[in-house]
């Protein structure tokens, strides 16, 4: 086991994935020479050389669109783009190809790609480097959206996002990058896609997040439970789509009671989807109305105002505070 | 025959005026400025500079946040919109700087944009400048599309949109030209062909020899000028200018230049450039050569030069402060963030602002206790 950040703990999983597999190559704006801006693909290209480490053109869709042709090719590839901000410019790629190559061709063609591309705020960034726009793919069909919140996750999942046969879109949190650094085990270590985890134990009410929100939504619950005596149960979504609706169900069962977190804004955000899901599968076990703590329906503030803007561990607390509160 | 050369209608020209030692290269290329306008160039040339500087200390300070500087490529961007009037329309892309100084825009404005605060881009009314546009190569676009609008309207202004040697690798970029050639739009693309999309060197950016060459592919004049010479900048604006208003359509202008400092100030260029390379560039950096030029015609000494630093440093001085109190007005007007994104703010939305409001007054009720 090494003490890892989040940087160091991706970076590991590209290594050992393209040491794995000699089919997965790594593309995106100065990826290789510059070993990525956060230096999350920093050493690949001098460990696996210019043709599995490429430096592309400044071009989004030009990325998108020849890891699409990469795949069906037979590769692997794992393609950045600098921040997710930019990635609408190759929406079309996904949405229309990535997304749909194999529905469309029923089976016969496929797309086993990974773009990975740093979302969330909270690091003084300039507009565009700061979103947190995860439901624009998590509602596409045929993409998988991934989320990591922590070194360990970030690396076993990123490892099955590169094995999965369909292609995966895979936010890293950049406010969790460096922030703090967790045990990761040296060996291989992949996590399934589709799997929510249960990080916290508890049985007053169900605090449900993901990516750079959970640290806060942990924050929140040891408050919770020093001030009030309340035990909160904490789940970390880690895979947005397929969503994994099982865990979170269960959970609401035994509780009644769920907060859910988000950065993104709130209005046919990823929490709507949590919340019909819950109402769907565990409507006869609420207790009180389900709560969202989110970013609210604007355009994420420049960094002046961003904590405003960015659910916090207060807020979450006074929002579980109230949802107990309701007889 | 069945085999012959295509005879296309342009050609690439290569511009330079002055040399590297700002004496004149030939003098019947010498653009005919008026000697105020020429003065003016230069002190807004030397406030860029010296702007760019002090925002890169403010911004190591933690001052200010991430931003990109100039350094080097006042003279690409202040020949281009000096050949300008005040009607005509600016599109930038975020390197910009000393354009916008030219233009009208303040360093506050900046200031307050780069600290954080979007109050920066409350533009002034009469302002004909696009906000800085982030993501690469999509603001041309908008550039040919106002064009449009405005010769629609019947008036004879031009649009000037600047973008870099990386922003020609993206569609948009491509589909800008394509547009501005089929409809002869009023629409100068320039191309600051810096050297570096971060780390990418231009060679790597494009397989072809020149940037300019580019607008050949869309039936433009494509012209490629030493950027780092203001009189060959303008000489070339000049010229689209005046095809643009004359009813002659688009034209793209590469200025060669090069980004002396990082990308932005998150970037460190020594991961991929020495610096000799660097060093060799700076010998032929704008703000000399245009001295030397200057000085030869008597316009300029070097006890000007220096009232003018202590000048422009005090107006510098003045900004930052203007900036700051305003930064610490504007601290706590959180819900401003609601404003603007709708011309009527819809009822949902009314409500999330109300609870923000009651965020705020729970975390001051907060650290209070």
């Amino acid at each position: 086991m090494a003490k890892m950040t989040m940087v160091d703990a991706l970076n590991t999983a590209l290594h050992q994935e393209m040491e794995r597999d000699d089919s997965v190559v790594v593309l995106g704006e100065d990826v290789a020479v510059d070993g990525g801006v956060f230096r999350v693909t920093d050493g690949l290209l001098e460990a696996f050389g210019e043709e599995r480490v490429m430096d592309t053109p400044l071009a989004e869709a030009g990325i998108v669109g020849t890891s699409i042709g990469m795949a069906i090719s037979g590769l692997r590839p794992v393609c950045e783009i600098q921040f997710s901000g930019f990635s609408y410019l190759a929406f079309q790629q996904l949405e229309a190809h990535a997304a749909r190559m194999r529905w469309r061709t029923r089976g016969a063609y496929t797309v086993p790609m990974v773009l990975r591309t740093p979302y969330s705020g909270g690091v003084r960034a300039l507009e565009h480097h700061s979103e947190s726009r995860e439901a624009y793919w998590a509602h596409t069909p045929g993409l998988k959206m991934v989320i990591p919140s922590a070194p360990r996750n970030a690396r076993a999942l990123l490892a099955s996002a590169i094995r999965d046969p369909d292609p995966v879109v895979f936010y890293e949190p950049k406010a969790v990058y460096r922030a703090f650094r967790e045990e990761v085990p040296e060996d291989e270590e992949t996590w399934p896609l589709g799997k929510a985890q249960v990080v916290r134990q508890g049985s007053d009410v169900t605090l449900i997040s993901y990516g750079a929100m959970m640290r806060p939504t942990l924050e929140a619950a040891d408050k919770l439970q020093d001030e009030d005596g309340v035990e909160a149960e904490v789940i970390d979504i880690l895979t947005i789509s397929p969503l994994d609706h099982q865990t979170f169900a269960e959970s609401a069962r035994k509780t009644g009671r769920v907060v859910i977190v988000h950065e993104a804004p709130r209005s046919f955000g990823p929490g709507a989807e949590i919340v019909a899901r819950l109402v769907e599968k565990s409507f006869w076990y609420l207790e009180a109305p389900v709560r969202r703590v989110t970013g609210y329906d604007v355009v994420i503030p420049l960094f002046a105002y961003e904590k405003a803007y960015l659910p916090s561990a207060d807020r979450i607390f006074r929002a579980t505070r109230e949802t107990l509160e309701i007889q | 025959m069945p085999r012959e050369v295509v005879d296309l209608p342009h050609q690439v020209e290569y511009l330079s005026i002055l040399d590297e030692d700002g004496n004149l290269l030939d003098q019947d290329l010498e653009p005919d400025i008026p000697e105020d306008r020429l003065l003016e160039l230069h002190r807004t040339m030397l406030l860029a500079r010296r702007f760019d500087e002090r925002m890169l200390q403010l911004q190591r300070q933690g001052r200010i946040g991430t931003f990109a500087p100039i350094m080097g490529q006042e003279a690409a961007q202040l020949g281009i919109v000096g050949a300008l009037r005040e009607t005509d329309w600016m599109v930038p892309s975020f390197r910009e700087q000393a354009a916008s100084l030219w233009r009208g825009q303040s360093m506050e404005s900046f200031l307050l944009v780069y600290g954080g605060f979007y109050q920066g881009n409350e533009l002034p009314e009469d302002t004909r400048n696009l906000p800085v546009a982030v993501p690469v190569g999509t603001q041309p676009l908008h550039a040919v599309g106002l064009s449009y609008g405005i010769t629609y309207r019947g008036k004879d202004d031009v649009v000037v949109t600047f973008f870099g040697d990386g922003a020609t690798s993206e569609g948009e970029f491509h589909e800008a030209m394509n547009f501005a050639g089929v409809w002869q739009t009023p629409t100068i693309f320039v191309c600051q062909n810096n050297q570096y999309a971060i780390s990418l060197p231009r060679a790597r950016q494009t397989n072809s020899e020149t940037l300019a060459q580019k607008a050949l592919a869309y039936g433009i004049p494509g012209r490629q000028v030493d950027g780092n010479d203001i009189l060959a900048v303008y000489s070339a604006a000049e010229e689209a200018v005046e095809r643009a208003r004359s009813g002659e359509g688009p034209t793209m202008i590469e200025c060669v230049t090069y980004r002396l400092t990082m990308h932005t100030t998150a970037d460190d260029p020594s991961r991929y450039r020495d610096d000799e390379e660097v060093e060799a560039w700076e010998k032929r950096e704008p703000i000399p050569r245009f001295q030397t030029y200057l000085k030869h015609k008597g316009l300029l000494s070097d006890d000007d030069i220096e009232a003018l630093e202590e000048e422009i440093k005090a107006q510098i001085q003045e900004a930052v402060d203007n900036a700051e109190r305003r930064m610490k007005e504007l601290e706590g007007q959180e819900l401003t963030m609601f404003d603007h994104l709708y011309a009527e703010m819809p009822p949902y939305l009314q409500e999330q602002r109300d609870e923000l409001a009651k965020e705020l007054q729970a975390a001051e009720e907060g650290s209070d206790g």
